[in-house]
């Protein structure tokens, strides 16, 4: 049934690493339109350098990033900007830029790429910042701003151009468990009004059971994907034992903070 | 026998490191000029109120220790050459030593080692510590040339103030002579002033400003490209300003060495 739908983004063979090491070995997945798509596995496993080779940043070793059906490896440098104004990335502590305000950051690629007008810029930035929960938060500078407040803030700006594709790096990492659940039930809000496609790198395994409907699981040592699916069906019964190891550990992780949450 | 191998060996290493700095800057400008050709047909493309901010930041908050360092060294020279002069009796020559000394080199120079200091390790620090933050990745997959926003609006800011502060730092660098010779020489004030007006042509002052906007320059784009070859750990931001700093001051003393011969070749 998925081969029917839309394809996104297509890893094709993709060997990614750094200086001579190999992180990742012969990757291949499609994200199809529309749906949620967690990269999982352990740390250093390279799933955050897999995400940076598919939104462009880094050059694969060998292998191809297909976006749209466009080559983002191949592309030239001027090919690969307009191709990058079509998705949108979420970083880890929001990237937001330092010296400009809340509003500014949002209105960036507004002024930058529209020819709306001052005002339909404004009329903008506060829509975006009213679906990530932030309104009357516009004329805060970042540094001002909670960790949480800065990821949905860097949430926002990636969404300013309304980009059909975004890509989420460790969006629970360093949140507490609601301001986590509060991310995801945002993220899941996304995908439903917008039909947003959402690759999200991740190992928070409560958010990934909230969100996914498809998980990649990479491997350290076996340096490629070991496991996809459903994220539930996979931990029920994945004949990988690791696998079923990995994303059953979220029950011992519940009893354990709830055990904390009593003292 | 091993001690001249290590020898060859740190040479070559040194030799091998030095390559690459070079290649990594003739990049850099090449990626910088690609973004200079397409502010320069479109201004409004660069990011005016950043460069209005890093004018402030360079020039007017860094005014007071220009006029202070500056004001010294034309008391330190006047007094050095007052010295020597007045055994052979030639007390007003001070205002000519004073007068070239600072015009041509000192003026220049020494507001070239304020900025390296103030704003050559600030921008390898900015920058750096944005490449940490992934606010450079942010640029980048929002499809924007990182360096029309972060290495444009400081090199303007740069270009435009480095020079305008020369002209203060000469002018007070004057005074500084002058103190010497009135107080220490008992020179008239006239005198001094007519004399120092009569060496000094146009040109004079003219060349060091050429050299101002050079180094002004270097101090910017090394700035800024030591930024972003920062690793990204505090350390790394740490170790990019310092390189910064001390990549600058070499390049500004290798340009002005250059500088300085070529306008005594050319005459001046």
């Amino acid at each position: 049934m998925e081969n029917n739908r839309e394809k996104i983004i297509e890893v094709k063979n993709l060997t990614v690493g750094y200086g001579d090491t190999v992180v990742l070995e012969n990757i291949n997945f499609t994200v199809y339109a529309g749906e949620i798509l967690v990269i999982l596995g352990g740390s250093g496993c390279g799933k955050s350098t897999l995400l940076k080779h598919m939104i462009g940043l880094y050059t694969p070793f060998k292998g191809d990033v297909l976006i749209y059906g466009e080559s983002i490896v191949n592309a030239t440098e001027d090919e690969k900007r307009k191709l990058m104004r079509r998705f949108g990335v979420t970083y880890q502590g929001g990237a937001l830029f330092g010296s400009l305000t809340v509003a500014e950051n949002i209105s960036l690629p507004l002024e930058e790429y529209t020819r709306d007008s001052k005002a339909e810029i404004a009329e903008i930035v506060n829509q975006k910042l009213s679906v990530v929960d932030l309104e009357g938060f516009g004329d805060y500078m970042p540094a001002e701003l909670s960790g949480g407040m800065r990821k949905r803030a860097g949430l926002a700006r990636a969404m300013a151009l309304d980009p059909l594709l975004l890509f989420f790096d460790e969006p629970s990492a360093g949140l507490d468990p609601i301001t986590s659940a509060d991310l995801d039930r945002l993220i899941c809000k996304l995908r439903k009004d917008l039909g947003t496609t959402i690759v999200i790198v991740s190992h928070e395994l409560d958010s990934i059971f909230t969100v996914a409907d498809r998980v990649i699981m990479l491997d350290k040592v076996t340096k490629t994907i070991i496991a996809e699916g459903d994220p539930k069906a996979l931990r029920d019964s994945s004949p990988n034992e690791w696998v079923r190891e990995f994303l059953n550990r979220s029950n011992l992780k519940k009893a354990g903070m709830q055990d904390s949450v009593q003292a | 026998m091993h001690a001249v191998r290590e020898f060859i060996d740190k040479i070559g290493s040194a030799s091998e490191h030095i390559a690459i700095d070079v290649r990594d800057m003739i990049i850099f400008l090449g990626d910088l000029a690609k973004v200079i050709a397409e502010v320069v047909r479109h201004p409004r493309k660069v990011r005016w109120r950043e460069t209005f901010y890093y004018m402030d930041m360079c020039g007017s908050q860094a005014l007071p220790i220009v006029l202070m360092i500056c004001y010294l060294m034309g008391l330190i020279l006047g007094f050095q050459a007052a010295v020597q002069m007045r055994k052979f009796g030639t007390e007003l020559y001070v205002a000519d030593l004073v007068g070239f000394s600072i015009l041509k080199e000192l003026g220049p120079l020494m507001v070239a080692m304020i900025a390296t200091g103030r704003a050559g390790s600030s921008f390898a620090a900015e920058i750096g510590t944005m490449k940490v933050n992934e606010e450079i990745s942010a640029l980048e997959t929002m499809g924007f040339a990182p360096s029309r926003f972060l290495v444009i609006p400081k090199l303007l800011a740069m270009l435009i103030v480095m020079p305008v502060l020369t002209v203060f730092g000469d002018v007070i660098g004057l005074v500084g002579g002058l103190t010497v010779g009135v107080t220490m020489l008992g020179l008239p004030t006239v005198a001094y002033y007519d004399r120092t007006l009569e060496v000094l042509t146009p040109m004079v002052f003219a060349l060091g400003l050429v050299k101002s906007v050079v180094f002004a320059f270097l101090i910017a784009v090394v700035g800024c490209m030591r930024g972003f070859q920062s690793d990204s750990d505090a350390q790394g931001v740490g170790r990019a300003a310092t390189s910064a700093v001390v990549t600058s001051i070499f390049m500004v003393v290798v340009a002005d060495a250059v500088l300085t011969i070529l306008f005594s070749l050319m005459g001046y």
